[in-house]
């Protein structure tokens, strides 16, 4: 990675001396990538993003934004755009008042500001509302002013905390895009914070995935979605199947899988004969085999779903249950009830540490 | 329930609930204030003489400027003094809030009287601040029976409608507001000044009205914390009652009294509506 531009080191945040929300948490950002917050609900996200701003402090850790620590500089110090859920536009202000705000706060003349203002609600598409109050606009016209406001003083980092939450899921992929085209074009430093997987797909740089008060994983997309660190990963990001795997041959990539059978996964030359492990299959790595497949097995399906382009199968392999995904036209012939054979790829698999016992 | 009764089944119903209380206010507040209304322009004798002599006279222009400067006064002083205090309440943790607020409505629960004479305790020529006073050396002024004790005892005795006020807008305010106005770059004076002043301006307007008409009505405080050379309104009614037994003229200032408090509701009604007064 190049030279970091914002880095969280060791920072922690306890709210009632006792529980920790936040436990040491450790993040580079280089400058201008796009970094995707993603985790449950109480996992910490808006903790983290709230120490970044400096509307909490932090327990232990430090903050530093291009080598200079923050954690103690105020927040109207810090130079720092934020998009709220709730939007918390400025009721009593129009939309170009409200993207005017930071402007003033910055001593910039009157007319000056209004230009840039203008400039700014235009660049989000919303010239024509300039003169609107917050409660004359829709909810997606509310968050693009907010958007608006964030950025019209080139601040040094964009935070945004859900700022999608609220809106219907036509409005917030079109947003979606929206976003990341005016981050690119700014060429903002942007932590975006949701507890959608597919918005954090669809949108990042690199994703951190937060629970418990402690990262995850941090990595690009696809990275997360096919080599999640541990199981909570594979099944917060993405559909999987887990299944309980005792390697054979670890240095040639062979295994055994309960109801399944001897089964063929990527090398694993850092494990041992007789080691186990969780396997992760995501539903869209099986395929119907043609001829002597590798890695084929029998399953009962219980249900299809069909989604037209696509259709997934409910069932089960011996005593383990398998969600398949297949092509839709692929999928037409299959009943409930029947029994059909399924493949996959050594290369679609990823080995996960062993599940603990619970 | 009430879908099943007809109509006018359910407004006589209505009606009936509270026909004891209109009947009450008519008997014991309008007719006699119809009568103080009559006696206004009847004793001693018919005629406006009363109005003229209050619209002409230095004293009674003196009693009715003075009233209006010391409600503004109060008012003021109750904004000032309350506004800190609402809004530490209202950003205060839920218990702390639950506290302060006890606090602030205790003096409801304190009778009036009590309350005024505590002041008459803590001012007094021997009482605690004329100690400090002496304390430090200095011969402590005569703070009894000045407009400053009983401008004192009146904000302290108002200040929680004004606190009351306050806190019901501020504790509105979306707490992302003042955060997001400190990221956009606004120091905590410019957050006050900038976000939450303006929307905090109706319950501003709603506490300084409420305050100043009550102020306008005080009667025991002034007379027994006041100085007697700046009277209000209401004491001087009691002392032209009492001392003089000028009904006719006492009247004519109730009136005049009534008419301007009238008139600052009037204002606010026009302005924002009678019915967000209290909240
Ligand atoms: N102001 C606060 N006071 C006390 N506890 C808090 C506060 N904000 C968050 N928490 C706690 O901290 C944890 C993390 O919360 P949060 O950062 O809001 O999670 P997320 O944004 O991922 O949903 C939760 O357990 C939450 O209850
Ligand atoms: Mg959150």
């Amino acid at each position: 990675m190049t030279k970091p531009y914002l880095e969280l080191e060791n920072l922690a945040k306890s709210y009632d001396g006792r529980t920790h929300a936040l436990h040491s948490v450790n993040l580079s950002v280089a400058k201008g990538e796009f970094i995707t917050f993603l985790g449950p609900s109480g996992s910490g996200k808006t903790t983290t993003l709230m120490l970044i701003a400096g509307f909490e402090a932090a327990s232990e850790g430090e903050i530093r934004v291009n080598g200079a620590s923050i954690t103690r500089v105020p927040p109207h110090r810090r130079d720092i755009g934020i998009v709220f859920q709730n939007y918390a536009l400025f009721p009593h202000r129009t939309a170009l008042g409200n993207v005017m705000f930071p402007l003033q706060m910055r001593k910039m003349p009157k007319a000056m500001a209004a230009e840039k203002a203008r400039a700014m609600l235009d660049l989000v598409g919303l010239a024509r509302f300039a003169e609107r109050h917050p409660r004359e606009m829709s909810g997606g016209q509310q968050q693009r002013v907010a958007l608006a406001r964030a950025l019209v003083f080139d601040p040094a980092l964009l935070l945004l905390d859900e700022p999608l939450g609220a809106l219907d899921k036509n409005l917030r992929e079109g947003l979606q895009i929206e976003i990341k085209r005016i981050q690119r074009g700014l060429g903002v430093t942007t932590i975006f914070v949701t507890h959608d997987q597919s918005e954090a797909m669809a949108m990042s740089d690199r994703i951190v995935v937060f629970e418990g008060g402690r990262i995850q994983q941090a990595g690009a997309p696809l990275e997360v979605y096919n080599r999640p660190a541990n199981e909570f990963v594979a099944r917060f990001v993405g559909d999987s199947n887990l299944l309980p795997i005792r390697l054979t041959d670890p240095a040639a990539g062979l295994g055994e899988v309960a109801g399944i059978g001897p089964v063929r996964v990527p090398a694993q030359p850092g494990r041992q004969a007789g080691d186990r492990a969780t396997l992760l299959l995501r539903p869209e790595a099986f395929g119907l085999p043609n001829g002597e497949a590798i890695n084929a097995f029998r399953m009962r399906v219980g249900a299809v779903v069909h989604f037209g382009d696509s259709a997934l199968l409910i069932g089960r392999a011996g005593e383990t249950d398998v969600r398949a995904r297949l092509p839709g036209l692929a999928a037409q012939g299959i009943a409930e009830g029947t029994e059909i054979s399924l493949s996959w790829s050594p290369v679609s698999a990823h080995l996960l540490p062993a599940a603990k016992e619970s | 329930m009430s879908k099943s009764l007809a109509p006018a089944q359910s407004s006589l119903r209505s009606w009936l609930l509270v026909a004891p209380l209109l009947v009450f206010l008519t008997a014991f507040f309008l007719v006699p204030l119809a009568q103080v209304a009559v006696m206004s322009v009847s004793d001693p004798e018919w005629g406006l003489g009363h109005y003229v002599d209050i619209a002409t006279d230095g004293f009674h222009l003196r009693v009715l400027g003075d009233t209006f400067l010391t409600a503004l006064i109060v008012s003021l002083c109750c904004l000032l003094l309350g506004f800190p205090l609402a809004y530490a309440m209202a950003a205060a943790p839920p218990g702390l809030a639950a506290a302060m607020m006890v606090v602030v409505t205790m003096s409801f629960w304190t009778s009036f009287l009590v309350r005024t004479y505590a002041w008459m305790v803590l001012l007094g020529s021997r009482g605690p601040v004329a100690h400090l006073f002496s304390w430090f050396g200095f011969t402590a002024p005569e703070l009894l029976f000045t407009r400053f004790s009983s401008t004192v005892a009146m904000t302290h005795i108002l200040l929680p409608y004004m606190v009351l006020s306050l806190y019901g807008v501020l504790k509105r305010i979306e707490p992302s507001l003042p955060r997001s106005a400190a990221s956009l770059g606004a120091p905590p004076s410019f957050v006050i000044r900038h976000v939450v002043l303006p929307l905090a301006a109706p319950g501003i307007v709603n506490g300084l009205t409420l305050v100043f008409v009550l102020c306008l009505g005080f009667y025991v405080t002034p007379i027994l914390l006041g100085s007697p050379r700046e009277q209000m309104v209401a004491g001087v009614i009691g002392q032209q009652v009492e001392e003089f037994l000028a009904f006719g003229e006492a009247s004519a200032m109730a009136v005049v009294l009534l008419a301007s408090t009238l008139v600052v509701l009037g204002l606010y009604h026009r302005r924002f509506g009678l019915d967000r007064l209290w909240g």
